[in-house]
Protein backbone atom coordinates (compact mmCIF):
# COMPACT_ATOMS: atom_id res chain seq x y z
CA UNK A 1 0.00 0.00 0.00
CA UNK A 2 1.63 2.99 -1.15
CA UNK A 3 -1.41 5.70 0.54
CA UNK A 4 0.27 8.08 2.67
CA UNK A 5 -1.58 8.70 6.37
CA UNK A 6 -1.15 12.03 8.65
CA UNK A 7 0.24 10.42 11.83
CA UNK A 8 -1.50 13.56 13.83
CA UNK A 9 -4.94 14.62 14.16
CA UNK A 10 -6.26 18.13 12.25
CA UNK A 11 -7.31 20.09 14.46
CA UNK A 12 -9.30 22.27 12.23
CA UNK A 13 -11.03 18.83 9.98
CA UNK A 14 -14.60 18.94 11.27
CA UNK A 15 -15.87 16.48 13.96
CA UNK A 16 -19.29 16.76 14.24
CA UNK A 17 -22.24 15.70 12.51
CA UNK A 18 -24.20 18.67 11.64
CA UNK A 19 -25.75 17.45 8.10
CA UNK A 20 -27.94 14.92 7.31
CA UNK A 21 -27.31 11.60 7.56
CA UNK A 22 -28.38 8.07 6.80
CA UNK A 23 -28.63 5.19 9.17
CA UNK A 24 -28.13 1.76 7.63
CA UNK A 25 -29.20 -0.85 10.58
CA UNK A 26 -32.60 0.57 12.64
CA UNK A 27 -34.55 -2.31 15.02
CA UNK A 28 -38.44 -1.71 14.69
CA UNK A 29 -40.16 -3.88 17.70
CA UNK A 30 -43.46 -5.44 17.65
CA UNK A 31 -44.93 -3.85 20.85
CA UNK A 32 -47.07 -6.52 21.68
CA UNK A 33 -46.51 -10.30 21.07
CA UNK A 34 -49.68 -10.49 18.54
CA UNK A 35 -48.84 -6.92 16.73
CA UNK A 36 -48.21 -9.42 13.51
CA UNK A 37 -51.82 -11.56 14.16
CA UNK A 38 -53.76 -8.37 11.67
CA UNK A 39 -51.35 -9.69 9.08
CA UNK A 40 -51.11 -13.09 9.25
CA UNK A 41 -53.92 -15.54 8.43
CA UNK A 42 -55.92 -17.37 11.43
CA UNK A 43 -54.68 -20.65 10.52
CA UNK A 44 -51.77 -19.39 11.69
CA UNK A 45 -52.73 -17.63 14.76
CA UNK A 46 -53.84 -21.42 16.56
CA UNK A 47 -50.97 -22.86 14.71
CA UNK A 48 -48.52 -20.35 16.81
CA UNK A 49 -50.69 -20.81 19.96
CA UNK A 50 -50.50 -24.45 19.88
CA UNK A 51 -47.49 -25.12 18.36
CA UNK A 52 -45.04 -22.04 19.04
CA UNK A 53 -42.01 -20.86 16.67
CA UNK A 54 -39.53 -23.07 16.49
CA UNK A 55 -36.69 -22.46 15.39
CA UNK A 56 -33.23 -24.00 14.06
CA UNK A 57 -31.53 -23.28 17.29
CA UNK A 58 -29.34 -25.14 20.05
CA UNK A 59 -31.04 -23.44 23.02
CA UNK A 60 -34.34 -24.68 24.68
CA UNK A 61 -36.14 -21.36 24.39
CA UNK A 62 -34.19 -17.23 24.44
CA UNK A 63 -31.89 -16.18 22.61
CA UNK A 64 -28.06 -18.06 22.02
CA UNK A 65 -26.81 -16.12 24.49
CA UNK A 66 -27.87 -13.71 27.08
CA UNK A 67 -27.30 -10.22 26.06
CA UNK A 68 -25.72 -7.61 28.22
CA UNK A 69 -28.78 -5.90 28.51
CA UNK A 70 -32.79 -5.96 28.62
CA UNK A 71 -33.34 -6.95 25.01
CA UNK A 72 -30.10 -6.07 24.12
CA UNK A 73 -31.13 -2.39 24.10
CA UNK A 74 -30.04 1.19 25.56
CA UNK A 75 -31.14 1.39 29.03
CA UNK A 76 -33.07 5.17 27.67
CA UNK A 77 -34.34 3.61 24.87
CA UNK A 78 -37.79 2.18 26.27
CA UNK A 79 -40.78 3.96 24.95
CA UNK A 80 -42.89 6.55 27.37
CA UNK A 81 -46.09 4.53 26.75
CA UNK A 82 -44.80 1.17 26.99
CA UNK A 83 -43.85 -1.67 24.94
CA UNK A 84 -40.04 -3.02 24.04
CA UNK A 85 -37.62 -0.37 23.02
CA UNK A 86 -37.77 0.20 19.49
CA UNK A 87 -41.98 -0.69 19.48
CA UNK A 88 -42.46 2.92 19.19
CA UNK A 89 -42.34 5.28 15.93
CA UNK A 90 -42.97 8.50 17.97
CA UNK A 91 -40.16 8.04 20.76
CA UNK A 92 -38.15 6.52 17.27
CA UNK A 93 -38.70 9.72 15.86
CA UNK A 94 -37.85 11.40 19.34
CA UNK A 95 -34.80 9.82 20.04
CA UNK A 96 -32.79 9.07 16.83
CA UNK A 97 -34.48 10.66 13.62
CA UNK A 98 -35.08 14.34 14.76
CA UNK A 99 -32.14 14.97 16.75
CA UNK A 100 -29.75 13.18 14.38
CA UNK A 101 -30.90 14.44 11.61
CA UNK A 102 -31.20 10.98 10.35
CA UNK A 103 -32.60 11.17 6.13
CA UNK A 104 -32.51 7.89 5.38
CA UNK A 105 -33.34 5.22 8.19
CA UNK A 106 -33.24 1.46 7.18
CA UNK A 107 -35.34 -0.94 9.09
CA UNK A 108 -33.50 -4.30 9.89
CA UNK A 109 -36.28 -6.39 11.97
CA UNK A 110 -34.36 -9.09 13.62
CA UNK A 111 -37.03 -10.86 15.49
CA UNK A 112 -38.89 -12.37 13.22
CA UNK A 113 -40.03 -15.63 10.89
CA UNK A 114 -36.58 -16.16 9.62
CA UNK A 115 -34.81 -19.50 10.26
CA UNK A 116 -38.44 -21.26 11.28
CA UNK A 117 -38.17 -25.09 10.74
CA UNK A 118 -41.81 -24.99 9.81
CA UNK A 119 -40.90 -23.49 6.33
CA UNK A 120 -45.32 -22.16 5.41
CA UNK A 121 -44.80 -20.69 8.68
CA UNK A 122 -41.67 -19.11 8.31
CA UNK A 123 -42.85 -17.91 4.88
CA UNK A 124 -46.21 -16.48 6.21
CA UNK A 125 -44.55 -14.38 9.47
CA UNK A 126 -42.05 -12.65 6.75
CA UNK A 127 -45.04 -11.36 4.84
CA UNK A 128 -46.83 -10.70 7.76
CA UNK A 129 -43.82 -8.66 9.20
CA UNK A 130 -43.25 -6.86 5.71
CA UNK A 131 -46.97 -5.66 5.49
CA UNK A 132 -46.63 -4.30 9.31
CA UNK A 133 -43.13 -2.67 8.06
CA UNK A 134 -45.22 -0.64 5.39
CA UNK A 135 -48.42 0.13 7.67
CA UNK A 136 -47.20 0.91 11.19
CA UNK A 137 -43.35 2.78 9.84
CA UNK A 138 -42.25 3.25 5.87
CA UNK A 139 -45.82 4.81 4.99
CA UNK A 140 -45.89 7.01 8.09
CA UNK A 141 -42.60 8.55 8.10
CA UNK A 142 -40.88 8.55 4.74
CA UNK A 143 -37.63 8.31 6.19
CA UNK A 144 -37.87 5.35 6.74
CA UNK A 145 -37.36 2.30 4.29
CA UNK A 146 -37.98 -1.27 5.18
CA UNK A 147 -36.03 -5.01 4.21
CA UNK A 148 -37.68 -7.49 2.37
CA UNK A 149 -37.71 -10.29 5.35
CA UNK A 150 -37.97 -13.40 3.67
CA UNK A 151 -37.88 -17.23 4.88
CA UNK A 152 -34.42 -17.56 4.43
CA UNK A 153 -34.16 -21.75 4.26
CA UNK A 154 -36.64 -22.02 1.57
CA UNK A 155 -35.52 -20.14 -1.21
CA UNK A 156 -38.52 -20.69 -4.23
CA UNK A 157 -40.99 -19.07 -0.90
CA UNK A 158 -38.43 -16.44 -0.40
CA UNK A 159 -38.18 -15.62 -3.85
CA UNK A 160 -41.60 -15.11 -4.06
CA UNK A 161 -41.40 -12.70 -1.85
CA UNK A 162 -39.22 -10.78 -2.96
CA UNK A 163 -40.23 -10.63 -6.22
CA UNK A 164 -44.24 -9.73 -4.89
CA UNK A 165 -42.57 -6.40 -3.62
CA UNK A 166 -40.93 -5.18 -6.83
CA UNK A 167 -40.94 -1.85 -7.47
CA UNK A 168 -42.27 -1.23 -4.37
CA UNK A 169 -40.59 2.26 -3.27
CA UNK A 170 -41.13 0.78 0.82
CA UNK A 171 -38.08 -1.40 0.07
CA UNK A 172 -34.82 -0.73 -0.31
CA UNK A 173 -32.64 -4.17 0.42
CA UNK A 174 -33.39 -8.15 1.15
CA UNK A 175 -32.28 -9.01 4.40
CA UNK A 176 -30.26 -12.26 5.33
CA UNK A 177 -28.93 -13.09 8.65
CA UNK A 178 -25.57 -14.84 9.09
CA UNK A 179 -26.48 -17.64 11.02
CA UNK A 180 -28.28 -19.99 8.60
CA UNK A 181 -28.52 -23.79 7.73
CA UNK A 182 -25.50 -23.93 5.90
CA UNK A 183 -22.69 -21.31 4.73
CA UNK A 184 -24.58 -18.38 2.75
CA UNK A 185 -22.63 -19.27 -0.70
CA UNK A 186 -24.74 -22.48 -1.09
CA UNK A 187 -27.20 -23.08 -4.11
CA UNK A 188 -30.30 -23.28 -1.86
CA UNK A 189 -29.82 -19.42 -1.04
CA UNK A 190 -29.32 -18.95 -4.76
CA UNK A 191 -33.13 -18.34 -5.61
CA UNK A 192 -32.94 -15.13 -3.14
CA UNK A 193 -30.02 -13.79 -5.05
CA UNK A 194 -31.56 -14.30 -8.49
CA UNK A 195 -34.48 -12.50 -7.23
CA UNK A 196 -32.79 -10.00 -5.21
CA UNK A 197 -30.83 -8.56 -8.49
CA UNK A 198 -33.75 -9.23 -10.78
CA UNK A 199 -35.51 -6.72 -8.90
CA UNK A 200 -32.22 -4.68 -8.03
CA UNK A 201 -32.46 -4.35 -4.43
CA UNK A 202 -29.01 -5.44 -2.76
CA UNK A 203 -29.12 -8.15 -0.13
CA UNK A 204 -28.06 -7.25 3.34
CA UNK A 205 -26.62 -9.78 5.30
CA UNK A 206 -26.98 -9.03 9.00
CA UNK A 207 -25.19 -10.66 12.06
CA UNK A 208 -26.74 -13.20 14.15
CA UNK A 209 -29.91 -15.71 13.31
CA UNK A 210 -30.85 -19.18 13.60
CA UNK A 211 -28.80 -21.70 12.24
CA UNK A 212 -29.19 -24.84 14.77
CA UNK A 213 -25.26 -24.37 14.72
CA UNK A 214 -22.94 -23.38 17.67
CA UNK A 215 -22.28 -19.77 17.62
CA UNK A 216 -18.48 -20.78 16.79
CA UNK A 217 -17.22 -23.49 14.56
CA UNK A 218 -16.17 -25.27 18.18
CA UNK A 219 -18.64 -25.37 19.93
CA UNK A 220 -20.60 -23.09 22.55
CA UNK A 221 -18.46 -20.62 23.97
CA UNK A 222 -19.25 -19.29 27.68
CA UNK A 223 -19.15 -15.73 27.51
CA UNK A 224 -21.63 -13.05 25.85
CA UNK A 225 -18.36 -11.30 24.68
CA UNK A 226 -17.39 -14.36 22.66
CA UNK A 227 -20.58 -13.85 20.84
CA UNK A 228 -19.98 -10.52 20.33
CA UNK A 229 -16.67 -11.29 18.67
CA UNK A 230 -17.90 -14.48 16.63
CA UNK A 231 -19.76 -12.78 14.47
CA UNK A 232 -17.16 -11.44 12.67
CA UNK A 233 -16.23 -15.05 12.65
CA UNK A 234 -19.44 -16.11 10.79
CA UNK A 235 -19.68 -12.84 8.75
CA UNK A 236 -16.14 -14.60 7.35
CA UNK A 237 -17.82 -17.66 6.94
CA UNK A 238 -20.77 -16.48 4.64
CA UNK A 239 -18.70 -14.27 2.60
CA UNK A 240 -16.08 -16.59 1.51
CA UNK A 241 -19.05 -19.06 1.01
CA UNK A 242 -20.59 -16.22 -1.33
CA UNK A 243 -17.01 -15.76 -3.07
CA UNK A 244 -15.73 -19.42 -3.34
CA UNK A 245 -19.41 -21.03 -4.86
CA UNK A 246 -19.26 -18.08 -7.52
CA UNK A 247 -22.64 -16.49 -5.90
CA UNK A 248 -20.95 -13.49 -7.58
CA UNK A 249 -20.27 -14.97 -10.77
CA UNK A 250 -23.75 -16.31 -11.47
CA UNK A 251 -25.53 -13.05 -10.17
CA UNK A 252 -23.01 -10.25 -11.66
CA UNK A 253 -24.81 -6.88 -10.36
CA UNK A 254 -25.56 -8.50 -6.72
CA UNK A 255 -24.74 -6.29 -4.24
CA UNK A 256 -24.20 -7.35 -1.09
CA UNK A 257 -24.22 -5.71 2.64
CA UNK A 258 -22.32 -6.78 5.69
CA UNK A 259 -24.18 -5.33 8.60
CA UNK A 260 -23.00 -5.43 11.60
CA UNK A 261 -20.02 -7.45 11.78
CA UNK A 262 -17.22 -5.01 11.79
CA UNK A 263 -15.10 -4.60 8.81
CA UNK A 264 -11.70 -4.62 10.34
CA UNK A 265 -11.01 -8.50 9.07
CA UNK A 266 -12.13 -7.62 5.69
CA UNK A 267 -8.42 -7.08 4.39
CA UNK A 268 -7.05 -10.17 6.19
CA UNK A 269 -10.15 -12.50 4.11
CA UNK A 270 -9.04 -10.91 0.86
CA UNK A 271 -5.56 -11.63 1.15
CA UNK A 272 -5.80 -15.10 2.96
CA UNK A 273 -8.58 -16.10 -0.12
CA UNK A 274 -6.49 -14.91 -2.55
CA UNK A 275 -2.82 -16.39 -1.10
CA UNK A 276 -4.48 -19.58 -1.47
CA UNK A 277 -6.72 -18.77 -4.94
CA UNK A 278 -2.97 -18.53 -6.17
CA UNK A 279 -2.38 -22.41 -5.21
CA UNK A 280 -6.23 -24.24 -5.19
CA UNK A 281 -7.62 -22.67 -8.83
CA UNK A 282 -8.09 -25.48 -10.05
CA UNK A 283 -10.82 -26.17 -7.07
CA UNK A 284 -13.07 -23.55 -7.91
CA UNK A 285 -12.24 -23.01 -11.54
CA UNK A 286 -15.71 -21.25 -12.17
CA UNK A 287 -13.98 -18.23 -10.46
CA UNK A 288 -12.69 -16.02 -12.88
CA UNK A 289 -11.07 -12.85 -11.12
CA UNK A 290 -9.29 -13.06 -7.62
CA UNK A 291 -11.21 -13.38 -4.61
CA UNK A 292 -10.63 -10.20 -2.86
CA UNK A 293 -11.92 -8.73 -6.28
CA UNK A 294 -15.61 -9.84 -5.93
CA UNK A 295 -14.91 -8.73 -2.14
CA UNK A 296 -14.25 -4.99 -3.01
CA UNK A 297 -16.77 -4.98 -5.95
CA UNK A 298 -20.14 -6.89 -4.50
CA UNK A 299 -19.48 -5.75 -1.08
CA UNK A 300 -20.90 -2.53 1.48
CA UNK A 301 -20.68 -2.42 4.96
CA UNK A 302 -22.21 -0.86 7.63
CA UNK A 303 -20.22 0.93 10.12
CA UNK A 304 -21.72 -0.57 13.65
CA UNK A 305 -19.96 -1.68 15.33
CA UNK A 306 -17.16 0.65 14.31
CA UNK A 307 -13.60 -0.56 14.83
CA UNK A 308 -11.55 1.41 17.58
CA UNK A 309 -7.94 0.56 17.25
CA UNK A 310 -5.38 2.21 19.20
CA UNK A 311 -3.91 4.00 15.88
CA UNK A 312 -6.15 6.34 13.72
CA UNK A 313 -4.06 5.23 10.70
CA UNK A 314 -4.75 2.08 11.22
CA UNK A 315 -8.69 2.39 10.84
CA UNK A 316 -7.58 4.64 7.63
CA UNK A 317 -5.49 2.12 6.23
CA UNK A 318 -8.55 -0.85 6.75
CA UNK A 319 -10.70 1.63 4.85
CA UNK A 320 -8.82 2.37 2.20
CA UNK A 321 -8.35 -1.02 0.92
CA UNK A 322 -12.37 -1.64 1.44
CA UNK A 323 -12.53 1.45 -0.25
CA UNK A 324 -14.26 4.70 1.42
CA UNK A 325 -17.46 4.50 -1.16
CA UNK A 326 -18.58 1.06 0.14
CA UNK A 327 -18.88 2.01 3.76
CA UNK A 328 -22.71 2.91 5.26
CA UNK A 329 -23.37 4.56 8.81
CA UNK A 330 -25.34 3.05 10.90
CA UNK A 331 -26.37 3.49 14.76
CA UNK A 332 -28.24 -0.30 15.71
CA UNK A 333 -30.54 1.62 17.67
CA UNK A 334 -32.39 1.01 20.10
CA UNK A 335 -29.58 -1.54 20.51
CA UNK A 336 -27.10 -0.90 23.66
CA UNK A 337 -24.13 -0.91 21.19
CA UNK A 338 -25.33 2.05 19.60
CA UNK A 339 -23.00 4.69 17.53
CA UNK A 340 -23.20 7.76 18.37
CA UNK A 341 -22.97 9.55 15.09
CA UNK A 342 -20.86 12.58 15.87
CA UNK A 343 -18.41 10.40 17.62
CA UNK A 344 -17.47 7.59 15.54
CA UNK A 345 -15.46 8.82 12.72
CA UNK A 346 -12.04 10.37 13.39
CA UNK A 347 -10.83 13.10 12.50
CA UNK A 348 -8.71 13.90 9.47
CA UNK A 349 -11.26 12.86 6.74
CA UNK A 350 -11.86 14.93 3.95
CA UNK A 351 -15.30 16.32 3.25
CA UNK A 352 -15.72 14.21 0.12
CA UNK A 353 -15.51 10.97 2.14
CA UNK A 354 -17.13 12.00 5.52
CA UNK A 355 -20.12 12.81 3.32
CA UNK A 356 -20.03 9.66 1.41
CA UNK A 357 -19.62 7.66 4.93
CA UNK A 358 -22.48 9.42 6.54
CA UNK A 359 -25.06 9.72 3.74
CA UNK A 360 -24.05 9.56 -0.07
CA UNK A 361 -22.93 6.02 -0.20
CA UNK A 362 -26.21 4.65 1.36
CA UNK A 363 -28.11 7.05 -0.54
CA UNK A 364 -26.44 5.58 -3.82
CA UNK A 365 -26.53 1.88 -2.92
CA UNK A 366 -30.41 2.28 -1.84
CA UNK A 367 -31.37 3.78 -4.91
CA UNK A 368 -32.55 6.92 -2.35
CA UNK A 369 -32.42 10.64 -4.42
CA UNK B 1 -17.06 28.32 41.45
CA UNK B 2 -20.70 28.58 42.70
CA UNK B 3 -22.06 26.43 45.52
CA UNK B 4 -25.59 25.58 44.79
CA UNK B 5 -28.07 24.48 47.37
CA UNK B 6 -29.62 20.95 46.02
CA UNK B 7 -32.32 19.51 48.28
CA UNK B 8 -32.54 19.09 52.13
CA UNK B 9 -30.60 15.85 53.27
CA UNK B 10 -34.01 13.85 54.13
CA UNK B 11 -34.98 14.41 49.88
CA UNK B 12 -31.82 12.00 49.20
CA UNK B 13 -31.92 8.82 50.97
CA UNK B 14 -28.74 6.36 50.67
CA UNK B 15 -29.05 4.30 47.02
CA UNK B 16 -31.16 7.56 45.51
CA UNK B 17 -29.86 9.95 43.09
CA UNK B 18 -31.52 13.49 41.86
CA UNK B 19 -30.99 14.95 38.29
CA UNK B 20 -30.39 18.43 37.96
CA UNK B 21 -29.52 20.86 35.19
CA UNK B 22 -27.20 23.65 36.49
CA UNK B 23 -26.20 26.70 34.60
CA UNK B 24 -27.05 24.53 31.57
CA UNK B 25 -25.11 21.42 32.67
CA UNK B 26 -27.06 18.17 33.23
CA UNK B 27 -25.49 16.66 36.80
CA UNK B 28 -26.60 14.06 39.11
CA UNK B 29 -26.59 13.56 42.63
CA UNK B 30 -25.84 10.71 44.46
CA UNK B 31 -26.24 9.61 47.98
CA UNK B 32 -23.73 6.39 48.21
CA UNK B 33 -24.27 4.74 51.99
CA UNK B 34 -24.76 8.22 53.46
CA UNK B 35 -21.77 10.05 51.77
CA UNK B 36 -22.98 12.27 48.79
CA UNK B 37 -20.89 12.49 45.49
CA UNK B 38 -21.97 14.14 41.94
CA UNK B 39 -21.41 13.51 38.60
CA UNK B 40 -21.89 14.95 35.10
CA UNK B 41 -24.92 13.44 33.52
CA UNK B 42 -22.78 12.70 30.30
CA UNK B 43 -20.71 9.31 29.30
CA UNK B 44 -17.11 10.81 28.00
CA UNK B 45 -17.20 7.45 25.65
CA UNK B 46 -20.07 8.83 23.52
CA UNK B 47 -22.13 11.40 25.35
CA UNK B 48 -25.22 8.93 26.52
CA UNK B 49 -26.58 10.38 30.24
CA UNK B 50 -24.66 7.95 32.39
CA UNK B 51 -26.16 9.01 35.41
CA UNK B 52 -29.42 7.18 34.01
CA UNK B 53 -27.75 3.49 34.33
CA UNK B 54 -28.26 1.41 36.80
CA UNK B 55 -25.96 1.19 39.85
CA UNK B 56 -24.05 -1.84 40.42
CA UNK B 57 -20.99 -3.09 42.20
CA UNK B 58 -17.34 -3.93 40.52
CA UNK B 59 -16.34 -7.62 39.97
CA UNK B 60 -12.63 -7.80 40.12
CA UNK B 61 -10.28 -11.06 39.71
CA UNK B 62 -7.22 -12.30 40.95
CA UNK B 63 -6.95 -15.43 38.60
CA UNK B 64 -9.36 -16.96 36.46
CA UNK B 65 -12.43 -18.54 38.48
CA UNK B 66 -11.94 -16.45 41.67
CA UNK B 67 -13.98 -13.50 41.24
CA UNK B 68 -14.88 -10.81 44.21
CA UNK B 69 -17.77 -8.16 43.57
CA UNK B 70 -17.46 -4.97 46.18
CA UNK B 71 -18.98 -1.75 45.88
CA UNK B 72 -22.52 -2.59 45.61
CA UNK B 73 -24.11 0.19 44.87
CA UNK B 74 -21.09 2.52 44.00
CA UNK B 75 -20.41 1.98 40.58
CA UNK B 76 -22.77 3.57 37.35
CA UNK B 77 -22.83 1.66 34.47
CA UNK B 78 -23.77 3.65 31.47
CA UNK B 79 -27.38 2.90 29.95
CA UNK B 80 -25.49 2.58 26.01
CA UNK B 81 -22.75 1.08 25.99
CA UNK B 82 -22.14 -0.76 29.76
CA UNK B 83 -18.69 1.74 30.60
CA UNK B 84 -18.53 1.37 33.87
CA UNK B 85 -17.51 4.54 36.48
CA UNK B 86 -16.47 4.74 40.19
CA UNK B 87 -19.61 7.31 41.68
CA UNK B 88 -17.05 8.36 44.27
CA UNK B 89 -14.10 9.68 41.93
CA UNK B 90 -15.57 9.26 37.89
CA UNK B 91 -12.37 7.05 37.59
CA UNK B 92 -13.47 4.16 34.28
CA UNK B 93 -12.48 0.94 34.90
CA UNK B 94 -12.51 0.37 30.88
CA UNK B 95 -9.78 2.45 30.01
CA UNK B 96 -8.71 4.57 33.26
CA UNK B 97 -6.31 6.78 31.09
CA UNK B 98 -8.38 7.64 28.42
CA UNK B 99 -11.97 8.38 30.42
CA UNK B 100 -13.06 9.87 33.47
CA UNK B 101 -16.51 11.09 34.26
CA UNK B 102 -16.66 14.55 35.27
CA UNK B 103 -16.90 14.67 39.16
CA UNK B 104 -18.46 17.61 41.04
CA UNK B 105 -17.33 17.72 45.26
CA UNK B 106 -20.74 17.69 47.14
CA UNK B 107 -20.80 18.43 50.46
CA UNK B 108 -23.70 18.74 53.17
CA UNK B 109 -24.06 22.01 54.77
CA UNK B 110 -26.35 23.01 58.12
CA UNK B 111 -29.19 25.23 57.29
CA UNK B 112 -27.52 28.09 59.57
CA UNK B 113 -24.88 28.00 56.94
CA UNK B 114 -26.95 27.95 53.70
CA UNK B 115 -28.90 30.38 54.67
CA UNK B 116 -25.62 32.57 55.23
CA UNK B 117 -24.57 31.62 51.85
CA UNK B 118 -22.56 32.05 49.49
CA UNK B 119 -25.03 29.75 48.08
CA UNK B 120 -27.38 29.96 45.40
CA UNK B 121 -30.99 28.43 46.64
CA UNK B 122 -32.85 29.21 43.43
CA UNK B 123 -35.94 26.40 44.25
CA UNK B 124 -34.90 25.31 47.51
CA UNK B 125 -36.99 26.88 50.64
CA UNK B 126 -34.26 26.52 53.01
CA UNK B 127 -34.02 26.61 57.12
CA UNK B 128 -31.63 26.88 60.18
CA UNK B 129 -32.87 23.47 61.33
CA UNK B 130 -32.01 21.24 58.30
CA UNK B 131 -29.09 20.15 56.91
CA UNK B 132 -28.60 20.47 52.85
CA UNK B 133 -26.76 19.06 50.39
CA UNK B 134 -24.54 21.56 48.26
CA UNK B 135 -22.50 21.37 45.42
CA UNK B 136 -19.36 23.14 44.31
CA UNK B 137 -19.77 24.19 40.24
Amino acid sequence: MNVQFRDRPDPSAPVGVKTAIADCDIHPARATADELYPYLAKRWHAHIEAYGKQAYHGMMEGPPYPKAQPNASRRDAWPPEGGPQGSSLSFMQKQLLDPYNVALGVLNPLASGQGLRNQDLAGAICTAINDWQIEKWTSKDKRLKASIIVANEDGPTAATEIRKRAGDPNFVQVLLLSRNVEPLGQRRYWPIYEAAQEIGLPVGVHAFGFGGNPLTPSGWPSFYIEEMVGHAQCQQTALASLVLEGVFERYPDLKMVMIEAGFGWAPSLGWRLDKNFERLYSEVPHLKRKPSEYIRDHIWWTTQPMEDPERRDHLFQVIEWIGWDKLLFATDYPHWDFDEPSRVLPAGVSDANREAFYLGNAKKLYGIS
Amino acid sequence: MARHVIAPVDELPPGTRKFLDIDGRPIAIFNIKGEFFGLLNRCPHQGAALCEGPLIGLAQSSDPGEIEYTKLGEIIRCPWHGWEFDIRTGQSYCDPKRFRARAYPVNVEPGSAVVKGPYVAETIAVSVESDYVVVDL
